[in-house]
């Protein structure tokens, strides 16, 4: 099968086979993240302590990068401080939002090998939104 | 019809997408464009180009006089009493539009637009508008489960005499049903109600005869027609649109102006306010007099044998559902695969130069009434060959090995 890359080995198990999923007992905030363009949706649910995100899960309807993109998200910034999980968020979107010819600039220092997985959906602009809606729902929860 | 050779009017269909040969199956969002439509406008900046309506000049005048043929050429493709009957508009959006925003302002609060389930946004949001505005009743007449109006449901939102104004669409964009317009015309008429056809994809696929169907409003826009974008037309009876306001002011749309006030043009220049798509409107004149030389009787065969195939080969994909089975459906077909997501399905189609759409084809409402988030859709032209439904279907199979 063709045109396969973006799809990742660890995006494809993570959209069958969620390990974030649901919702996190004693939430302290909520945030929903819509794409009005295909339907998707994340409902986020965390729990955040002084310390930062002490748990966090999500309930995800949409396609196979948006499902992974959640739950690798929720992986990612679990444990994290509030300032730690929001930089692996600009990281991220910056990771791929910026053209390839601009690549030298773009930081990846921080990003765990989760999140380095959508690299290869740079070259799908039109699937961008797919992977960055949890996070735009997690800086409204963390907000 | 010889498909190979209409093909090679198409200069786009023998690109190639990510090395794949291009099969594009999305005309229903926008059709491509054959040569003569090309040349057409290309020749008339190269040679014929000036303002419209305005100058004394030759160039002026050559201009003026190919925009107002275009308008003759809609008006006979529509079958129309009258050139004067046609207005040029950006889109069929903005011809519903300016029906809501004129027409609309002549409705009294309490009085009721009458839409389908099946609408797209264009035929949904400006009634909405209007009932924000202006207090009128807007009522949704549901669809069978199939996809087709429900007529029983119809007549008894119709019953009740405060139906102003039915505004349904002649083709579903996303479920390919084409509704049975005269009856929907006789049942609005018996109820004292006008009624407004969106034809942008009915036109595409099957003679109009505007008259015949005894519409009051109807309205097609000209890039789903093979033409370009940026030009739609209204069409409306003479007397509605005589008795209805002007759209937006201007420019060409006034007979007089003075600081205290204006006399508006006569139709259809009294909605054509400012320098129209000029260039645009020509364009859509030669792709009607190309669709025409194809001939509808062709057209639809061909797209019946089309849509029949794909109908026949498509459910072989495992996992795959087609959306509604409407009694009479147009090159339009929805489907959802289990437990892939279209927008998945779009991706991996597209790496393998098969054009589709996914989402929720701007009928949200729809969508929700059909119970799904989003749908994948191929939508056939005159261009499209058994060939590459059978590519479709082949790659669909390896998607769905690949999923799950």
């Amino acid at each position: 099968m063709d045109g396969t890359s973006c799809y990742d080995t660890l995006i494809l198990a993570r959209s069958r086979k969620p390990e974030f999923a649901g919702i996190v007992e004693n939430a302290t905030a909520t945030a929903q993240g819509n794409n009005p363009m295909c339907g998707d949706r994340v409902k986020l649910s965390l729990r955040a302590t002084d310390k930062g995100v002490a748990g966090i899960r999500h309930e995800t309807r949409g396609c196979a990068i948006c499902q992974a993109s959640a739950d690798l998200m929720a992986e990612a910034v679990t444990g994290q401080s509030v300032a730690a999980a929001l930089e692996l968020g600009r990281q991220f979107t910056d990771m791929l939002e910026t053209p390839s010819a601009m690549d030298s600039a773009v930081e990846r220092g921080n990003l765990p090998a989760g999140l380095l997985a959508f690299q290869p959906l740079r070259t799908h602009r039109s699937r961008l939104r797919c992977a960055t809606l949890p996070w735009t729902a997690l800086g409204e929860a963390l907000a | 019809m010889n498909i190979s050779e209409i093909r090679s009017q198409f200069p786009i269909l023998s690109q190639k997408v990510h090395g794949k040969p291009l099969v594009f199956l999305d005309s229903a969002a926008s059709a491509q464009k054959p040569d003569v439509v090309i040349d057409s406008m290309a020749n008339m900046m190269r040679s014929e180009y000036a303002n419209i309506h305005r100058g004394l000049h030759w160039m002026s005048e050559r201009a003026t006089e190919a925009y107002e043929v275009a308008r003759s050429r809609v008006a006979s493709f529509l079958g129309a009493a009258s050139r004067e009957e046609i207005v040029f508009t950006r889109n069929s959006t903005e011809a519903i539009n300016l029906v809501a925003y004129t027409y609309g302002s002549l409705l009294k609060p309490g009085q009721v637009v009458l839409i389908s389930e099946m609408e797209h946004h264009a035929n949904l949001v400006p009634w909405q508008m209007l009932r924000d505005r202006t207090g009128i009743e807007l009522r949704v007449t549901p669809i069978t489960d199939d996809g087709d109006l429900d007529l029983d449901a119809y007549g008894q939102h119709l019953s009740d005499g405060k139906v102003a104004l039915v505004a349904i669409t002649h083709m579903s964009n996303v479920l390919g049903t084409i509704t049975p317009a005269e009856r929907l015309v006789a049942m609005a008429h018996d109820a004292g109600a006008k009624i407004l056809l969106d034809g942008s994809q009915a036109v595409v696929h099957r003679k109009t005869d505007v008259q015949k169907l005894g519409a009051d409003f109807y309205t097609f826009t000209g890039h789903k027609l093979y033409g370009p974008t940026g030009i739609g037309v209204l069409w409306a009876r003479r007397e509605l649109l005589d008795a209805m306001p002007p759209f937006m002011g201007g420019g060409d749309m006034i007979s007089s102006v003075t600081f205290e006030k204006s006399v508006w043009a006569p139709v259809p220049a009294k909605f054509e306010a400012g320098t129209p798509a000029i260039v645009e409107a020509v364009g859509l004149g030669t792709a009607i007099d190309w669709v025409e030389s194809i001939g509808y009787e062709a057209i639809g065969a061909h797209e019946a044998a089309l849509t029949a195939h794909a109908l026949r080969v498509l459910p072989d994909v495992p996992g795959l559902s087609i959306v509604g089975a409407p009694r009479e459906r147009g090159g339009v077909i929805s489907f959802t695969m289990e437990d892939v997501h279209p927008h998945d399905i779009a991706t991996l189609l597209d790496r393998n130069g098969i054009a589709v759409r996914a989402g929720h084809h701007c009928a949200e409402p729809l969508m929700h009434r059909l119970g799904l988030t989003a749908t994948a859709r191929a939508s056939f032209g005159i261009y499209t060959t058994e060939d590459e439904i059978d590519v479709l279907a082949e790659t669909l199979k390896r998607i769905r090995q690949f999923f799950v």
